[in-house]
Parts: C-alpha cells; sequence; structure tokens
C-alpha cells in the first residue's frame, strides 16, 4: 500500500468520530434554539389541537433521548428528513442546493486565484514598487467592502446602467430550461449534453455574482501569495542559488514559487470553506438559490431537519476538503513525494 | 447650438429613450408570457397540508376553483379590487338556502371539467371539504370561521347537488366559501393516490395539483420558480389572457426593483413601501397600494400589567404616539392613516377608521398625572424581529415620544419563532405592537379575533363585558339587519374609549405592474394572475 493511499484511508478513519460528534452537537444545539417549531408551522391562526398534531407529525412529543434515536436511525438508512420551511426532502434540497453553491463558489476561487496569485507574487517580486501598492489598494477595499454593498454595486452598474449583464434572476434566465443533472454544476452539464448556448447563458449568470465573491476572496489570497513570497524570496536557499548563479526566472518561478503556495494552499482551502458557507448574501442578491440562505431561513424558523442537515453536509465537505488539501500537499511538497 | 448644448441634448435624449429600448429583452421572450418576481418562497402546491406558508396560496387561488368566488370592482384609478359585497358562481351555478334556513344547496355547472377532463361533481366537493375540515391546521380554523366545522355538514345530493348543513345561520358561511381555503380537488386522481397512513394524498398533492382552475402548474422548481400555463378549457370562467406566467423568487427587493425598472419582469408582487414610494408617478409603470381590509398595525399596552389597567395610562400612551412621524417613517405614507378622527361616537360602522387620538404630549401627561404616574415608570417595548422593517423605525419613535411623557421604555426585539408564542399564545409582552387583519371584511369578525377575551389576537388580554355580549350577537347576524349597525357603534365606541389597542395605521400592499394590465387585489394578498391581460 502506498503511502498516499494509507494517508487517505487513515484520514477517513479520523474522520468518522469527528462526524458523529457533528450529528450529536447539531442535534443538540438544534433543540436549545429558542422557540416553538410546532407553534410557529401551525401558523397563526392555529388551535390548541392543531398546533398538538403537528407536533406530532414532527415527532416533538418524543422525549429527547427518543428523538435523536430517531434521527440515528433515519440517517443511517439515508433519510435527512423533511424540511417543514420548504416542504421538501432535506437531502433532496441539499442535493440540489449544494452544486449551486460550489459551482458558484468554485468559480470565484478560480477567479480570484487567476487575479491574486500573479498580483501576489508580482508585489512580493517587486516590493515597494507602484504594483505593490496596487496590491495593497485592491487587498484593503476588497476586504473592507462587504459583498451585499459590492453585489448591488456591479448590478447597479452593470445590469441597471449599461445592461451588460444579463437579469440576476438565479442560475439561468427563463428562455433556457436547466440542462440534464449529471454534477449539478450548469456549466458542466450542459456542456456534457453539448448545449452551449446553455452553458453560456449559466456561465453569464454566473460572471456577476462570482466577481462579487471573488473580490472578497481576492485580499486573504493575495497577501498569502505576498507574504509567502516574501518569506521564501528571503530564505537561505534562494540565497545559495542566487549564488550559484541561477536565472533570476528560474529562482522566481520555480524554487521560491513552488515553496509559496504551500501556505497559499491551506489559505485557499480555508477561504473556501467559509465562502462556501457565508455567501448567503450573495446569494439573496442574486437570487441564487444556494445552501447559504437555505440554512439561514432555516435557522430562523426553527427547522430542526434542515439545519442538521446543513450542519452534516459541510462537516462532510469538510472532511472532504480537508482530505483533498492534504493529497495536494503531497503533490507540491518535494519532502513527501520522494518517499513515495 | 453650441457644440456642448448639442452633445447635452442628445445624451438627454439617447437616457430618456433607454428605458424603452430596455423593455425589449423582455417582449422578445415568448409572447403571452408575463414574468412576476416576488420576495417569499412557495413551500407546496397543497394548501390544506400543514407547514404551507402564505405565499403557496396563491396555487389555490390559480390552480384550483371554489364553489363561489367574489365580484370585481374598478378603482378610482382604473385599478382592480375585489368586491367583497357581491358573490358570484364559480364551480357553482346557483345556490338556495332551504326555507327552514338550515342548509344552503348548490347547483354545481353541468359541463365543469377538472384539468384531466373529467367532470367536477359534488362527491368532488364534499371530498374536498371533508379534507379541508379535517386536515387540521389553518384550514380548519378558516373554515370554522364559516361555522364549517365536521364532515357530517357536507352531503352530496346527486352528481351535481350539493349540500351544506348549517350549524347556525351566519352571514359569514357564504364568504368563507370563496376565500382560498375550501378550494375543489379531484377526488378520482387524489384517491388513487392516497395509502393507509396518508389517506388524503397530502404527499402527492404537495407536488403534484388536482385542479380544475385557470391555470396548470408547468413546472415548480422549489426555492426558484413556478411557472403556469393557462387552462384553455376553463369552465368556470373565461379562459385567461396570458398563456404562460412564471413567478421568480428574488429575495432581495433591491434586485428586485432593479429587475422592475430594466423591465426584466412585468409585475413587482409586495415591494417595499419605499420602493411603492418612489417609484409612483415613473412613466410606464404602474404601482397599486391598496389599503390591506380590516387590518390595522397597532401598539397594544396588556392588560395584565399594572400601569397599563387603568384606561388613562393607555390613553394617555395614544396620545404621545408621534402618528404621523410613524406613518411616514414605517410605511412612507403608505396605507391610510388611522389617527385624529373627529368624534369619540362613530358615525358609520366603517371598519378601521380613525381613533379620535392625535398626538398631543400635554394632555398627555395630564392624563398620567391624573392616574398616579407623574414620574411616569419603566416598560419594555417589544418588537418581531423579522418585522423589523417597519416595526423598528415605529418603535423608536414611539419611545422618543415616550420618554418626553416620563414613561422610559426599553425596546425588546424577539426572533421571529419565538414572537407568536409571546404575544398571542403566552400573551406576556407588556407593550408591543401586532398586526392583525381579518380576511372576511366584517367589524365583528375583527373584534372576535382581536377584542374579544382569551382570543388569539387579543395580545391585550382585554376583557370587557359588554364587548364580550355584542360580538356574540353580531357575529352572524346579518348586516341589514336593524340592530346590527348600532350595536357595532356601540362597540367601536367602547374600544376607542378604552383603547386595549392604539391603532397606527392601516397597512397598504404594494404591486408594481408595467407592460401589462389586469392586476386584481384579494384580501388574501397574493397573486391572482386569472385576470392579467399582456
Amino acid at each position: 500500500m502506498g503511502q498516499r493511499t494509507r494517508l487517505v484511508l487513515s484520514r477517513m478513519l479520523q474522520a468518522l468520530p469527528a462526524l458523529a460528534g457533528v450529528v450529536i452537537v447539531s442535534f443538540a444545539l438544534t433543540r436549545m434554539l429558542p422557540g416553538d417549531p410546532a407553534v410557529y408551522f401551525a401558523g397563526p391562526a392555529a388551535t390548541e389541537q392543531s398546533i398538538a398534531q403537528i407536533r406530532v407529525a414532527m415527532g416533538l412529543d418524543l422525549s429527547l433521548p427518543m428523538q435523536f434515536l430517531h434521527y440515528a436511525r433515519d440517517l443511517l438508512m439515508g433519510d435527512l428528513g423533511n424540511s417543514l420551511s420548504t416542504g421538501q426532502p432535506v437531502l433532496e434540497e441539499l442535493a440540489r442546493r449544494l452544486p449551486a453553491s460550489l459551482e458558484l463558489t468554485l468559480t470565484a476561487l478560480l477567479l480570484s486565484c487567476a487575479i491574486a496569485l500573479p498580483l501576489g507574487v508580482t508585489a512580493a517580486v517587486h516590493q515597494g514598487s507602484w504594483i505593490d501598492h496596487a496590491c495593497r489598494a485592491l487587498v484593503t477595499a476588497g476586504v473592507s467592502l462587504p459583498t451585499f454593498f459590492t453585489g448591488i454595486a456591479l448590478i447597479y452598474v452593470f445590469y441597471y446602467l449599461l445592461g451588460w449583464a444579463p437579469a440576476p434572476l438565479g442560475r439561468l434566465d427563463f428562455v433556457y430550461l436547466s440542462p440534464p443533472d449529471v454534477t449539478g454544476f450548469y456549466v458542466v452539464d450542459a456542456l456534457m449534453a453539448g448545449d452551449f448556448e446553455t452553458a453560456g447563458g449559466a456561465m453569464r449568470q454566473l460572471i456577476l455574482p462570482a466577481s462579487t465573491l471573488a473580490l472578497f476572496t481576492l485580499a486573504p489570497i493575495a497577501r498569502m501569495a505576498r507574504a509567502a513570497m516574501l518569506e521564501a524570496l528571503s530564505s537561505d536557499y534562494i540565497r545559495t542559488a542566487k549564488a550559484a548563479g541561477l536565472s533570476q526566472r528560474k529562482i522566481v518561478y520555480f524554487y521560491a514559487f513552488q515553496n509559496a503556495m504551500l501556505p497559499v494552499i491551506t489559505t485557499l482551502g480555508m477561504v473556501f470553506s467559509f465562502t462556501l458557507g457565508a455567501n448567503v448574501l450573495v446569494e439573496k442578491v442574486f437570487s441564487w438559490p444556494g445552501i447559504g440562505s437555505y440554512a439561514v431561513e432555516a435557522l430562523v424558523v426553527s427547522d430542526y431537519a434542515a439545519v442538521q442537515g446543513f450542519v452534516l453536509a459541510m462537516a462532510i465537505l469538510f472532511v472532504a476538503l480537508n482530505l483533498v488539501i492534504d493529497i495536494v500537499y503531497t503533490l507540491v511538497d518535494p519532502r513527501t513525494r520522494s518517499t513515495t | 447650438m453650441e457644440r456642448r448644448d448639442f452633445l447635452k441634448s442628445t445624451l438627454a435624449v439617447s437616457a430618456a429613450t433607454l428605458p424603452f429600448l430596455r423593455s425589449l429583452p423582455a417582449s422578445a421572450a415568448p409572447s403571452g408570457t408575463i414574468v412576476v418576481a416576488m420576495g417569499q418562497t412557495i413551500n407546496s402546491l397543497d394548501l390544506h397540508r400543514k407547514g404551507t406558508n402564505r405565499p403557496s396560496y396563491q396555487v389555490a387561488v390559480n390552480v384550483y376553483d371554489r364553489l363561489v368566488s367574489f365580484g370585481t370592482k374598478t378603482t378610482e384609478d382604473g385599478g382592480l379590487y375585489y368586491d367583497y359585497s357581491v358573490i358570484k358562481p364559480e364551480v357553482a351555478e346557483s345556490w338556495d338556502v332551504t326555507p327552514d334556513g338550515k342548509a344552503i344547496i348548490f347547483k354545481l355547472k353541468p359541463h365543469g371539467l377538472f384539468h384531466d377532463g373529467s367532470p367536477i361533481t359534488a362527491h368532488d366537493v364534499k371530498w374536498s371539504f371533508d379534507r379541508a375540515v379535517t386536515l387540521g391546521g389553518f384550514p380548519a380554523v378558516q373554515m370554522k370561521a364559516g361555522s364549517l366545522e365536521s364532515p357530517d355538514q357536507f352531503e352530496v345530493v346527486d352528481d351535481l347537488t350539493f349540500k351544506v348543513n348549517l350549524i347556525r345561520p351566519s352571514k359569514l358561511t357564504l364568504p368563507d366559501l370563496a376565500v382560498p381555503v375550501p378550494m375543489i380537488i379531484n377526488s378520482k386522481v387524489a384517491k388513487s393516490k392516497a395509502t393507509t397512513d396518508d389517506p388524503w394524498a397530502t404527499e402527492y398533492l404537495h407536488t403534484t395539483p388536482a385542479g380544475s382552475g385557470a391555470y396548470k402548474v408547468e413546472r415548480w422548481d422549489p426555492g426558484q420558480q413556478l411557472v403556469y400555463s393557462a387552462n384553455e378549457n376553463w369552465t368556470s370562467g373565461p379562459p385567461p389572457a396570458v398563456k404562460r406566467v412564471i413567478v421568480r423568487e428574488v429575495p432581495s427587493p433591491a434586485t428586485r426593483r432593479a429587475l422592475f425598472e430594466r423591465g426584466d419582469i412585468q409585475v413587482n408582487f409586495d415591494m417595499p413601501n419605499k420602493d411603492s414610494k418612489e417609484l409612483s408617478g415613473v412613466e410606464g409603470l404602474r404601482i397599486d397600494s391598496s389599503a390591506i381590509e380590516n387590518s390595522i398595525y397597532c401598539l397594544n399596552p396588556n392588560l395584565a400589567f399594572e400601569p397599563f389597567k387603568d384606561k388613562r395610562v393607555r390613553q394617555a400612551i395614544a396620545m404621545a404616539v408621534p402618528y404621523e412621524d410613524v406613518f411616514q417613517a414605517a410605511a412612507y405614507g403608505r396605507g391610510i392613516p388611522m389617527w385624529g378622527g373627529s368624534s369619540a361616537t362613530p358615525s358609520d360602522i366603517a371598519w378601521p377608521q380613525p381613533f379620535p387620538y392625535s398626538t398631543d404630549l400635554d394632555k398627555a401627561r395630564a392624563l398620567l398625572a391624573e392616574a398616579g404616574y407623574a414620574d411616569g415608570f419603566d416598560v419594555p417595548l417589544s418588537i418581531a424581529l423579522d418585522q423589523s422593517d417597519w416595526m423598528e423605525p415605529t418603535a423608536l419613535l414611539i419611545q422618543e415620544n415616550l420618554n418626553k411623557i416620563g414613561i422610559r421604555t426599553t425596546i425588546e426585539k424577539i426572533p421571529g419563532a419565538n414572537w407568536r408564542t409571546a404575544s398571542l399564545v403566552e400573551k406576556r409582552l407588556p407593550l408591543h405592537l401586532e398586526t392583525f387583519g381579518g380576511w372576511l371584511n366584517y367589524p365583528c369578525y375583527y373584534f372576535f379575533w382581536a377584542y374579544q377575551d382569551g382570543h388569539l389576537f387579543n395580545s391585550s388580554n382585554y376583557r370587557n363585558e359588554e364587548i364580550e355580549t355584542l360580538t356574540n350577537e353580531t357575529l352572524h347576524m346579518e348586516v341589514d339587519h336593524p340592530d346590527y349597525a348600532p350595536k357595532i357603534k356601540r362597540m367601536i365606541e367602547i374600544v376607542w374609549d378604552e383603547v386595549p389597542r392604539i391603532a397606527l395605521f392601516q397597512p397598504a400592499l404594494n404591486v408594481g405592474t408595467r407592460d401589462m394590465g389586469g392586476y386584481e387585489y384579494w384580501f388574501h394578498r397574493q397573486l391572482d394572475a386569472r385576470k392579467f391581460k399582456a
């Protein structure tokens, strides 16, 4: 068994207790939320009797340990329960909304990496130059502008005033039908189905929200790239390389850059995870049917099943993400590579 | 003409024509299609299901029919407004009250058809009504308001004759059959999908309507959109003029407004008061701000708490509220003022009508001193977090003025999920804001819910023996009964004097439309596409 396979397996095993913990904690936390969901969902004119009926239907008449046993049993059978606020099975809803959020977040990250990495690296190589100042200005602007503001500002300029961007109506304009569901990523699915027009439509819808998120995620990535690059450039091996007369190009883009990538990847992982949960405001502004707005709405009305499902899905995603980052590390880090 | 002036004028021209140009993409959409944007989400296609939210009621309106419906009247500015005083046939052709007054017999239209082409029979009506009173929750409560409580009351005489046996003669029964709840479901389809665990086919009808209405559901993407297509063979009315209606969920009001101004949507449903005010009068846009019937936004002092037991303290507060400021800040002047009435006795039975209070801090101070609270007191002022758009500015303005007469308030924000329990069920909030509005448009109906002791929306814990008696006497009485008007006037006079609910204003429903016509206001405040014209 190769080292990498062993690493993957041990990581997966390590994740099991964490997931069990997440199941218990999410159950306990939702029960600690203020408010009585049965009363809420019975509606404003409900009688005692109809509230009691809903309480039974939701299983809330049982004791807490019994409720947990039911929840755990359903979970093992792959049933995450029904969300009362949206009226849909939680699993179905997550399967539909998670790809929407992932598509948006990944596009935003690609976009911000494409800008932030060259910017950060150049800023570090030419420290104190105008490009360094430009980088600093962009980073400051990126963190200090809240996403809902950037989102509305972008809509105002590019949709309302200029008319370049399509209507901010979610993932697809109504002239298109959603592509056959394979990955849940509309652009990818449409391309796989050979439908370039729909792919183009989905891509156009993505541009504004992805730019909004990219502007926000740009800051930590660019900053980390610059800092890591500066550190690498001032290290001993670079001095040795310089002394050995290697070309500036080779020093910067081969030795320094590769070493600087490790902290950047770690940062990327962190940025990805918080963006996925924290893009609620972008989702609201662009009517994006993502997972963030789903979770927040469920939380507000104490919709237990939906909140638990969301927390669990995020936990699984984080575990998977950390796994991927560890694997990427072994690819990038020469020290782990030699032992395979 | 100077060159610069020329440039300016061409710029102005192109800017002026721009909005027109921008409506082209909308007309490029398939003809006969209307796109509606709304902020809320539709969570079920079945109104009777538990947990179905208000915005979903529009499906019951557009996709299902009822025995009867309300008429339509035209407002002064050419808008459509449902007419409470006219009840017209929908699935029923005619109806008669039996000579003994104990039943209503409905004759169904002989050629009524469901979407699948099968005939609408009295069996379907009975099954649907049984379902509405049996499944519990809000539908059962609403049916009960019309004295429709048990399946025993509903009787199939023959395929086209349906009989409702009355528990008591009540003016509320017939109008209650025209609200969205008693919709008529295709029972043959539903029964074929029913199981022993789910005898009323709630799982099936939740996602697949089986109705006879003006529209069919072509597509439902929960959390995103609902697409209606016209039912060309609608048997309960003329086939709808608009062939397709797309309802998109757009949570951000700012985005909805941008879409609306650019012409990518034709209906901006339930827009904020602020947008409604700013967009009124804009060329090409029509804004309907309809006052919501039988509804008042109120400030409620709770009589279970000491200073508020004294009528004079409540009156002092009613004189301390900065009404005009509240109306402008919270409602942007949309709706109808409910203060400054000229007389302490009502001249007619219109409801709601302005309460006889105005902002007068000196009088308020005098009343407080008379009640023994010259130095004022401390009290929390509670608002609901999920209604903070209007409650927060209102509470801040009220807080400021109450402070001037010595009543020191702290604003307490309560999360949406707790609000109902705290304010309506436990009735434990000393001073709070409240928003009750009745579907059935009678003053006695409002009094039943909001002023009778122990009833849900009486969050002030108010009890007055005369109100109890008069409400019970008038609730089912015909409006043209000679005793009705005097009794209602007396009731209004009492609650004006005792002010357990301090009326602020009557709220409005704001709907923007463009490049189309036929929007109609309904008491249920949901989208009715049946009269839309492209």
